[in-house]
Order: C-alpha cells, then sequence, then structure tokens
C-alpha cells in the first residue's frame, strides 16, 4: 500500500539558518511512528511544515498523494492531517467541550444563512458535533469534564484535551508533538495507552515527536532521526539503537539521555 | 466571585438579599419599582427649581428597568409581559409626556445598536478596531446623499429616492457598510493587536475627510457644509392619530402632535432594530462561527490549526460589526435629520469602545448597560447637572452652614464643560475596580479571578528546588 505520507526533500531555512535540510520521510498507512533528536534538531520545525504554519523552501509533502506545500494550514486541516502542540496550546477560557468542538470546525457547513435564521440542518449539526465531542472526551478518558473551563484542569488532562480536539477533525493522520513531555510515569503509561487506542480503535495513523527514549522504543514501529536539520537515520527503534550515527548525536554532545528527556526542547 | 459566594455562609434566611431573591417578593419589588419611577417622571414639575435633578435621578432609574426585568428570578413569561409594558407602553407615554426623554431612548437605541456592533468584532473576535464609526458614516451618508436637498450628484441628477424607501435603505446601509467593511478587513487581516488598532484609527479617520472632501469635483457628500433635511420614513396615519388622542386624553399639552408621532416611530424602529441585533448576536455566538471567533481571540494559531479559516472568520467578524453600525447610521442621519463629517469623529469611535468596555466586553447584556450607561451620561445626566446648578444660580440659592451663594459659582466650572473629565474619570475608576465591566462575559469573569489567584501562587513554583516545571495539578 502506498504510504500516507511522503516528505520529499524539504527544506527551510529562517534567515541563515537551515532549519530542515533536504529531509526525506516517509509514514506507512495505519503505522505508529515517531520523529526524535537531539535539541534543535529541526522536529517541531518539520511538523509545523508539514501542517502549513511554515511555509518550505523546496520540497514535496505528498499526504494521501496531494501536495500540502503552499497549503493554509487550516486546508491541511481539512485534507486529514491534525495535530497537538509541544507548549499545550488550547482555547483556555473555554470550556473543555467547546474546545472540542472547535477541533470539528473543518468537518461542519458553515454558512452565516444557516447560522442567522436555523435552517439547512443547523440545530441538527449543533446537536450531532455536540454529541461527537461528548464520545470523543470520553474516548481520552474526560467524561463529565465537558464543562469545565480547561484551564483548570490539571496538566496531564489538557494534553488529553487537545488530543479530543486534533480527533474531533477526523483526521486521517495525527501528529503529536513531544505528548509526554511533563508527565509523570504513571500519566505517561496511560498517555501510551492512549496513543494505541487512537491507532487501533480510531484507525488514525500516528507520528510522534519525543525525547523520552522509553516511550519512543516501546511503542514506535518507525522511527526517524533529525539532527541539524537533516535526517541522519531511520528504522525499527532496534536499528536506531545500535546505529552509530544515533549514538554519536545524543551522546557526542550530551552526557546522558536522562538529561535529555528531563528538558523540553525549546525549538 | 462565584467561589466567594459558595464559601461564605449562606445568608440568613430571613435577611431582605434572601427575601428579594425569591420569585415572588422580586416581581411585586419590580412592580413596584417600576410604578413609582414611572408616576415620579408623570409628577415632575418642570418649573421646579429641583427639577434638572429629578431628571438626573429618576429618567435613568426608568431607562434601566428593562434590565433589572431581564435579571429578575422571575418567570419568563412575566418577564415578557414587564418588558413589553416598559418599552411598548410606559416609554411611549412618558415620550408623548415630554419628547426629550423620547429623543433620549432613541438615543440609547442608536448607541446601544452600535455597541453591540462593535462588540462582535473587538469582544468575540478579539480584533481591536478604534475607527468602527466609519461604518455608522457609510450608512449614514448612503441615507444622506440620496435624500437630502443639498445637491448632490445624486440628487442634482434626480436619482433621489422616496421617503418609503427608508426600510429597504437599513438593509441596503447594512449592505454598503458590511462590503466596506470587508474592503478594511483584506489588508489588515495579518495584523493583531495595537497594530491593528493603529490601522483601524487610520482608517476611521480616512472616512471622515473622504466625506468632507468628495464634495469636489463631483458632489457626493457636499462637504463640510454637511447635508440637510435628509428625509424621514413617512409616518402612518394612525399613528399620528393614535399619539394626538393620547395626548387629549392625558391631557398633556403637546406643541407638535406630527413630530413627536415621528419620533416615537423612530423609537419603535430602534426597539425592532435592537432587538433583531441582540438576537443575531445570540444566535452568532452560540455556533460555529462564533466558536470559531472566540478560538480566534484565545490563539490565532491553534485556531487555525485546528481547521478554522482565519481570513473567512475575521472578515465576517468585520462584515457582521459593519452591518450593524451601518444600519445604526441609517436610522441615525434619518432621526438627525443632518450629518456632516464632524458627526463622525474619532472621539466617538472611542466612546462606542468605551461603553463595550464599561459594559463588559463580549457580554451581550454588558454592553447593552455599559451603552445606556455612557449615553446617559454624555446625553442627560451632564448637561442636567449644569441646569441644575444654573437655576440654583437663577434662584439665588445658598448651602446653608457653609453660607455658599451658588451665584459664586463661577461659569468656567460648568459640569457640561467638564463632561469629558467625569467621563475619563469614571473609565479609570472602572478599570481599577471592575476591569471586566459591569457585566462580565462569564469567561474574562473567570480569566480575571484566575489571573490573580496565579499572581498568589507564583513563589511557590519559583521555589521548586530543581527548577523543573512542576505539574500545575
Amino acid at each position: 500500500m502506498a504510504p500516507i505520507l511522503e516528505v520529499k526533500n524539504l527544506s527551510k531555512s529562517f534567515g541563515g539558518i537551515r532549519a530542515v535540510r533536504d529531509v526525506s520521510i516517509s509514514i506507512e498507512r495505519g503505522s505508529m511512528s515517531s520523529i526524535i533528536g537531539p535539541n534543535g534538531a529541526g522536529k517541531t520545525t518539520l511538523f509545523n511544515l508539514l501542517t502549513g504554519i511554515y511555509k518550505a523552501d523546496t520540497g514535496e509533502i505528498l499526504f494521501d498523494g496531494k501536495n500540502l506545500v503552499g497549503k493554509r494550514p487550516d486546508q491541511v486541516n481539512a485534507a486529514g492531517v491534525a495535530r497537538t502542540f509541544q507548549n499545550i496550546r488550547l482555547f483556555h477560557n473555554m470550556s473543555v467541550l467547546e474546545n472540542v468542538m472547535v477541533g470539528a470546525h473543518s468537518r461542519l457547513k458553515v454558512s452565516l444563512w444557516r447560522t442567522l435564521f436555523h435552517v439547512g440542518g443547523f440545530n441538527e449539526q449543533e446537536v450531532a458535533v455536540r454529541e461527537k465531542a461528548l464520545n470523543l472526551l470520553k474516548f481520552v478518558g474526560l467524561a463529565g469534564k465537558g464543562d469545565e473551563l480547561s484551564r483548570n484542569l490539571p496538566y496531564g488532562d489538557q494534553r488529553r484535551v487537545e488530543i479530543a480536539r486534533a480527533l474531533a477533525s477526523d483526521p486521517k493522520l495525527i501528529l503529536f508533538d513531544e505528548p509526554t513531555a511533563g508527565m509523570n510515569p504513571n500519566e505517561t503509561q496511560d498517555a501510551i495507552g492512549l496513543f494505541r487506542r487512537v491507532r487501533e480503535e480510531l484507525g488514525v495513523t500516528v507520528v510522534l515527536i519525543e525525547h523520552d527514549m522509553r516511550v519512543v522504543m516501546n511503542i514506535s514501529e518507525h522511527i526517524d532521526v533529525l539532527d541539524y536539520g537533516a535526517k541522519i537515520a531511520e528504522g525499527t527503534p532496534d536499528e536506531i539503537r545500535a546505529n552509530p550515527r544515533v549514538i554519536e548525536a545524543y551522546l557526542g554532545r550530551r552526557h546522558s539521555k536522562v538529561d535529555e528527556s528531563a528538558n523540553p526542547e525549546v525549538a | 466571585m462565584t467561589t466567594l459566594t459558595a464559601l461564605s455562609p449562606q445568608p440568613q434566611p430571613q435577611g431582605w438579599r434572601e427575601i428579594i431573591r425569591r420569585p415572588g417578593p422580586a416581581l411585586a419589588l419590580l412592580i413596584a419599582y417600576i410604578a413609582f419611577t414611572t408616576m415620579a417622571l408623570f409628577g415632575l414639575d418642570r418649573t421646579a427649581l429641583w427639577y434638572p435633578l429629578m431628571q438626573i435621578i429618576f429618567v435613568p432609574m426608568f431607562m434601566f428597568a428593562p434590565f433589572l426585568v431581564v435579571s429578575a428570578p422571575i418567570k419568563t413569561i412575566y418577564k415578557v409581559i414587564l418588558g413589553g409594558v416598559l418599552l411598548l407602553l410606559l416609554m411611549p407615554l412618558l415620550g408623548i409626556y415630554n419628547p426629550s426623554w423620547l429623543g433620549l431612548a432613541i438615543q440609547i437605541c442608536v448607541f446601544t445598536g452600535l455597541a453591540l456592533g462593535l462588540n462582535i468584532v473587538v469582544g468575540f473576535a478579539g480584533l481591536l478596531d478604534l475607527g468602527y464609526v466609519a461604518f455608522f458614516a457609510v450608512g449614514a451618508y448612503a441615507w444622506g446623499s440620496l435624500t437630502s436637498p443639498a445637491g448632490t450628484i445624486f440628487t442634482v441628477n434626480g436619482w433621489s429616492v422616496s421617503p418609503g424607501a427608508f426600510y429597504v435603505f437599513l438593509i441596503i446601509g447594512a449592505a454598503a457598510a458590511a462590503l466596506v467593511g470587508i474592503l478594511l478587513g483584506l489588508p489588515v487581516l495579518r495584523l493583531r493587536g495595537d497594530y491593528l488598532a493603529i490601522v483601524t484609527l487610520g482608517f476611521g479617520e480616512m472616512i471622515r475627510v473622504l466625506a468632507r472632501n468628495a464634495d469636489a469635483p463631483i458632489n457626493f457628500t457636499n462637504g463640510a457644509q454637511g447635508l440637510h433635511g435628509i428625509a424621514s420614513p413617512p409616518v402612518p396615519g394612525f399613528v399620528i392619530s393614535f399619539t394626538a388622542s393620547i395626548g387629549n386624553t392625558l391631557g398633556f399639552r403637546m406643541e407638535n402632535p406630527n413630530a413627536v408621532a415621528q419620533q416615537l416611530s423612530f423609537y419603535v424602529i430602534g426597539i425592532i432594530i435592537i432587538a433583531l441585533i441582540v438576537i443575531i448576536c445570540r444566535r452568532l455566538i452560540d455556533s460555529p462561527i462564533g466558536r470559531a471567533w472566540t478560538a480566534i481571540r484565545e490563539d490565532e494559531v491553534a485556531a487555525l490549526a485546528m481547521g478554522v479559516p482565519l481570513v473567512k472568520s475575521k472578515l465576517m467578524a468585520f462584515a457582521m460589526g459593519a452591518a450593524f453600525g451601518g444600519a445604526i447610521g441609517v436610522l441615525y442621519a434619518s432621526k438627525q435629520t443632518f450629518i456632516d463629517p464632524d458627526s463622525f469623529q474619532l472621539l466617538s469611535s472611542i466612546t462606542i469602545l468605551a461603553m463595550v468596555i464599561v459594559g463588559g466586553i463580549g457580554s451581550i447584556k454588558g454592553v447593552m448597560v455599559g451603552a445606556m450607561l455612557i449615553t446617559l451620561l454624555n446625553l442627560s445626566m451632564l448637561t442636567n447637572l449644569s441646569l441644575q446648578i444654573n437655576s440654583l444660580k437663577n434662584a439665588d440659592a445658598v448651602i446653608p452652614i457653609v453660607n455658599f451663594h451658588f451665584s459664586d459659582w463661577p461659569s468656567e466650572l460648568e459640569p457640561a464643560k467638564y463632561g469629558r473629565l467625569l467621563f475619563g474619570l469614571i473609565l479609570v475608576l472602572m478599570m481599577i475596580f471592575r476591569p471586566a465591566g459591569l457585566l462580565p462575559e462569564k469567561r474574562r469573569k473567570l480569566e480575571l479571578t484566575e489571573r490573580r489567584e496565579e499572581v498568589d501562587e507564583e513563589p511557590m513554583i519559583r521555589d521548586t528546588p530543581s527548577g523543573v516545571p512542576q505539574e500545575r495539578s
């Protein structure tokens, strides 16, 4: 089967800094893969390129056979790519339920006419989107928290809301940007379970950016490694563990992996 | 606020606060309040020494009654009945009795409509617009230039429209302003906050300067001289006869029943427009469009990544806000019968913004309260304060103990001259004591109280030994 996402020779520079250089990545449909690399390796920049927040200088992003380069973020979302953010970006003063409902925006028929006159199935759509959001909250384990203001939720729950919000757009591919950063070991275990269920129960292809090597090695089928904006390795977790270039990239500059996982990347 | 009431012990069941929260006593109290203020206004003696002061007290008391009705803990059916009685019976009667009150009520409708329109842009979508009055001007000039005998290109060539087209022009004015709103929106969409505010401020001035200079070579606006004799919609015959018969039956002396009937019809049109605007605002905010606006206000990048089309949503906010301004502009031009470029100064934009902020940015009811309060202050209370001091001067009144003669009151200290000072002072006090407005939108209220709590918590976070961010659970 053709890969769901094919990135070909993607490059992006900011001034003189080449944040992403000539990266090619292929993601299998229905797979669970990770993108890893030391701080500043260009992982988040790559996500921002994939979701249209940055525009690539050169290269192609083929999603389901369509080129996403030059598409706006909302168009990328409508095409079926959803994401979460490294530093949680919920709509803090909206309720948890409203957050998830906004996530479904690209799947809704939005017109002034329907809104003002409540015609054309407006009410049915509102009921349906509310129902969908409630189901997603149940799916991520936040049943009954819908009416709380999202800023009042504990940190781990805010991550869950972000995942539910991303799922509300019925994505085919979901990009998690350091979803376990700042979580304690128990929460991390729960999160791993949730990622697996996203793939297995909803059939969504999952790509993670992750620093916690236990998480990465535990759940990934395929890993791509970035360093200084370029891809230096790819393969199964075992292959990556044994790859000398990867070891050099991590250990050559930092002395322990523990240190790596404790400091969230600020890229 | 909610937490405070939850934590503090419940008030004693027999306390007066508790009693008026029950539906029965609340209804009785409300009826008594309305009856009292209405009777007080009917009973005012225009020649009395303290007449202006009485107006300062009782006119706002009466005008705020609809908000009390809406907020009272009574059944919806009673709210509808009392609201109807207030707005459609008592206010018209008081208006026939004293047309200046009717004029005031129309001005309140005008500014409430403008504040609600601006609230869509600033409150719902979070786009700071300092040139909102431009859309108001577009509506006003659309109607004015086509009906004024001032000799614009339209009327000279015989393209003037009949006064009966007024109702159609409410929609045309709204559409024209919406179009201008989109034209403004397109180039400024990438701007946020301060930058957007500066550009919209410039845009507001541009429209005013355009109105001032678009009299040559082709006369569109009649320039600085303004447009006079703008047409008013024809008043149905039954309204005139109704007004006259009410006046005769109740024994009001009326100089010009036709003019009063005209004002009465403006009042009814104003009330209907405001009702429509409120319904539209509520439908918008409880819809995917409203949620998209709130999301943009909260976090533009996240909203975009969640599939909210930024350009389309922002343009819709600009267009909707502008449309309300345009429709109200048509009403205003027609009611004033004269407009000139100075009717649409930057100060008006800022006043409308102040109404939104004082009332409670984003909250529909709050914005209406803010609009009413500031309109009353500007157009009624401050002028009446001046009148009161003048009448005390003329009567040579003396404050007993300090032996102050009102005739010694310097004419430089006339309150009307210090309107802006008082206005500014009120804004400063508001921002200190009620930063979220008089009736804050629910989530903004929470936002502000949360922030205060966060400030208290901050030292604890700094004290964590490892310097690693702690969970905020």
